[in-house]
């Protein structure tokens, strides 16, 4: 509804949330891991992160690199000649030549180290941020949406649709979520992102869709929808212009609970092969890998990867619950 | 006669955020002595509630502010003073409160005999068996009905007077000093609060309790009070004896609180309100052009209906379904630009009958003709057309408006979707005026209806109607929310509204005494039948039926006939 004189629910609910300081860090911090997410997809940052710029496991620069350095250089004593090596002068021949990079030339430590491989650890997590954000917030959208029309009409209508809705939510709440994802999964027979978003939001739309569904049934029959009813408003415009701004706050909770869920459940995907193609960082591919890290007290891709997850997380769910207050007219 | 109770510069706000509160009790003095019935009467936000539930100390302790000044002493202890031990011990023992609705007070997984005896097991550390024994015997004081099989009942399974009487039983059964009754009637029918009432008296002569009864209802005070305390904005405006108060009120609130509700004696042509009162222009001794009522040979209907029925099923066994019906053969005729006024009691399918008329329940049989068109039978599509002819004004003006629309949206969504005026602009200017016309700024457009009072809001809602220039308006309770101040003004709202545009009023409500002052006719339900129907003033005069007679009987300071 667009009035020249009533400022309308948005612009309201916008001006109540620039007076709140805790929602406009979040946003700032939500808004800043979706610009690195539109950078990087671009190809504008961390476009190379897997050129392998440091040494295997480089510590992060603020550790310094003296304890690993003294473990480098080991590593990288010459050893004495061999000669009976029957390969000493091809491999002469070859660092000779410069086809490989000498381990010289790769930098012992990294601003937040480097993984196995040698990888910048600041960059894998921004492009790992790419798959995992989009993951996220595409799968929990997609499930949201679905849940909240499906939760829309069964509670609204009642009866038949009601049921019908009922069986197909009970089907799919009775196969095990691991088994459903794996044959959503194997139906959809391509791996990408795109594929792990449908599979997560056509599996995880019961959650959203079982409250959604009983708050349509307890606002039915209030007098404002009645009111509604009475002065010729369409079941549609009932549905989603009267009762959907008043239940609007179920599904945002769902929304920031499921964004967490998803990214992850895509960690699990990818475990188990039906997750993002190899060659594809992710967030969950990174906690993956860092579980074999760790006992080697190499902690920092495992911190990395947790700190900006749990940082988009904490910063979502905030806002969420902000946005929640704010577009309650009650209220302030 | 000494003094029970007595509150002493009582201050209480409360905290709205960290740094604002609001004041609601603005130094409150009164005392209620032994072995008197004390009314605390006011309008809502007049601290009446809040005072007696700081009495209890069941007042939020994290939001509530009391000054430190405030005494309340009971038998010379200040309460306040107490720790929280003290006061449970207290609460519950000496002094007992019954709320305003049973229905939420009682436990509904548990028997009412369970319920009453837990207060004697725990105050009176009675054994079960002799506690059961005491509640058989309090169960027969407060006049239940068959208390032996009562006392296994739950909740659910009794009648909304007999729930009350519950709670009185469990409030008497310590036997304490002081009964506070915070409106105890206000959730039950007439009839039934008739007897509560006659009920609460009685138990204050047989056990020589004081009882603090607060209520909204003066009339209700002449049958119960001794003493009258009259509070308005957290201020005590009038106190005295009730004969004094209600014969010869001093304050002009307390004159207008008396006078602006309708009575069944005259029909003036408009409701004095509290202003007339505060600026003298009207009181007792003014006299006030009284309203000519009643069909006339001229009118023309608008509006026949014929043996109209609605019943509901119910599931019953695996294929079974039974049937109940809330309204059965009713039948009646509303002339252009008159009033008929439908009165019940709660289950009478009178709210039944104008929701059907609308459409929000589907009739099971029966017609309603309207302009030559049966609206019950007629097809959804070829009914829309109808719908802005007919419209509704509901009982809960917080419920009935979208609380995400503003006032603006919610005055253009029917215009929008009748295509009245010719595009946004003129419908603003539309919204404009008929705003200005319930009474309101125009700047009301842009704000939510949280922001308005209760009276507010139910113009927002009369004005929601106004927008399709309906022909027929079903006002469903649409007072009885309201303050009496308030609803004088919309009362006198409704009938200039009447007089203008010439609309039919369909007026549902409880309160004989309004129907009275609106309605041109008047059908009395029961329990989904018509039992009476005839001219407004020839009802009141003679009524016919018994019913019609006991209802009338019941109103609170009626003269028996």
């Amino acid at each position: 509804m667009t009035d020249t004189l009533s400022p309308g629910l948005w612009t309201l609910a916008w001006r109540r949330l620039r007076t709140d300081r805790v929602a406009m860090a979040s946003l700032g911090v939500v808004l800043a891991f979706l610009a690195l997410l539109a950078l990087a997809g671009m190809g504008l940052v961390a476009a190379d992160w897997e050129r392998e710029v440091g040494v295997n496991y480089a510590p992060p620069s603020f550790i310094g690199a003296a304890g690993a350095d003294a473990a480098v250089q080991a590593t990288q004593a010459p050893l004495p000649p061999n000669p009976f090596d029957p390969l000493a002068a091809d491999i002469a021949a070859l660092g000779q030549a410069g086809a490989v990079v000498p381990p010289a030339a790769k930098r012992a430590t990294l601003p937040f180290g480097a993984d196995k491989w040698g990888h910048d650890i600041v960059r894998k997590t921004i492009k790992g941020g790419q798959t995992s954000i989009v993951v996220g917030l595409g799968a929990a959208l997609l499930a949201v949406v679905l849940g909240t029309l499906f939760g829309a009409l069964a509670g609204f209508y009642g009866g038949v649709v009601d049921d019908v809705f009922n069986w197909f939510y009970s089907i799919f709440t009775s196969i095990p979520s691991i088994l459903m994802i794996l044959t959503v999964a194997a139906v959809l027979q391509q791996k990408g992102v795109a594929t792990i978003v449908l599979i997560l939001g056509l599996t995880g739309w019961t959650g959203p869709f079982r409250l959604i569904r009983a708050e349509y049934i307890k606002h039915k029959g209030r007098e404002y929808v009645l009111a509604a009813h009475a002065i010729g408003a369409s079941n549609w415009r009932k549905m989603f212009a009267h009762i959907f701004p008043n239940v609007s706050h179920v599904a945002l909770v769902q929304l920031s609970i499921l964004v967490v869920g998803f990214i992850k459940a895509e960690v699990i995907l990818s475990f188990l092969g039906f997750g993002v193609p190899v060659g594809t960082v992710s967030w969950g591919s990174m906690l993956n890998e860092a579980q074999n890290e760790l006992i080697l007290g190499k902690w920092w891709q495992l911190a990395a990867a947790a700190s900006a997850m749990a940082l988009l997380v904490t910063a979502f769910s905030l806002l969420t619950d902000a946005l929640r207050d704010a577009l309650d007219p009650k209220l302030t | 006669m000494t003094n029970l109770l007595e509150v002493r510069d009582l201050r209480i706000g409360f905290r709205v955020d960290k740094h604002t509160s609001v004041e609601a009790v603005k130094g409150v003095s009164f005392s209620v002595p032994e072995n008197t019935t004390v009314a605390l009467v006011g309008e809502s936000g007049s601290g009446k509630s809040v005072s007696s539930l700081a009495v209890m100390g069941l007042l939020p302790r994290e939001s509530t502010l009391i000054a430190p000044g405030s005494q309340i002493l009971f038998n010379g202890v200040d309460v306040l003073a107490l720790t929280g031990a003290q006061r449970r011990a207290l609460c519950g023992k000496e002094i007992a409160m019954i709320f305003q609705e049973p229905m939420s007070s009682l436990n509904p997984v548990f028997t009412v005999g369970f319920q009453i005896g837990e207060v004697l097991r725990l105050h009176l550390g009675l054994s079960s068996r002799d506690a059961r024994t005491r509640t058989l015997a309090l169960l027969g004081e407060v006049g239940m009905p068959d208390p032996a099989t009562k006392i296994d009942a739950y909740p659910s399974q009794l009648s909304g007077g007999q729930q009350q009487r519950v709670m009185i039983a469990m409030a008497i059964a310590c036997e304490p000093k002081l009964l506070i009754a915070d409106e105890p009637t206000t959730a039950l029918d007439v009839t039934v609060q008739q007897q509560i009432v006659e009920l609460i008296a009685s138990l204050q002569r047989a056990r020589k309790m004081a009882v603090l009864f607060i209520t909204h209802d003066l009339g209700l005070v002449g049958e119960i009070a001794d003493r009258v305390i009259v509070m308005r904005h957290g201020e005590v405006k009038e106190e005295g004896a009730a004969a004094q108060v209600l014969q010869a009120p001093q304050d002009p609130y307390t004159r207008a609180l008396l006078y602006c509700r309708p009575t069944l004696e005259s029909r003036p042509r408009r409701l004095p309100v509290i202003a007339d009162f505060l600026s003298g222009a009207a009181g007792p001794g003014i006299a006030i052009a009284q309203r000519p009522r009643g069909l006339t040979a001229a009118d023309r209907p608008v509006l026949v209906v014929d043996k109209l029925c609605k019943s509901f099923f119910t599931r019953q066994g695996l294929f079974g379904k039974r049937e109940f019906k809330a309204i059965e053969d009713v039948s009646f005729t509303l002339a252009r630009g008159k009033t008929l006024g439908i009165v019940g009691e709660s289950g009478s399918g009178k709210t039944t009958v104008g929701l059907t008329l609308l459409r929000l329940h589907q009739a099971t049989s029966g017609s309603a003709l309207f302009d030559g068109h049966d609206l019950m039978t007629l097809p959804e599509r070829a009914y829309l057309p109808y719908k802005r002819r007919i419209q509704i004004i509901f009982q809960n003006p917080y419920a009935s408006l979208n609380p995400r629309f503003t006032v603006g949206q919610i005055l253009l969504e029917p215009m929008r979707i009748h295509r009245i005026g010719a595009d946004d602009r003129e419908r603003v200017m539309l919204a404009q005026q008929l705003l200005e016309r319930v009474g309101l700024p125009a700047a009301a457009l842009q704000r939510y209806p949280h922001e308005f009072s209760g009276g507010q809001r139910q113009r927002i809602a009369i004005a929601r109607c106004l927008t399709m220039q309906p022909d027929i308006l079903v006002c469903d309770e649409s007072v009885s929310a309201l303050d009496v101040s308030v609803q004088a003004q919309v009362l006198n709202l409704l009938q200039d509204l009447q007089d203008e545009f010439g609309m039919s009023y369909l007026f549902i409500s409880h309160d004989l005494a309004v129907v009275k002052y609106m309605a041109d006719e008047v059908m009395v339900m029961r329990q989904g039948r018509v039992v009476e129907m005839a001219d407004a003033d020839e009802l009141y005069r003679n009524p016919q039926h018994a019913y019609t007679r006991s209802l009338l009987a019941a109103i609170p300071g009626s003269t028996k006939p």
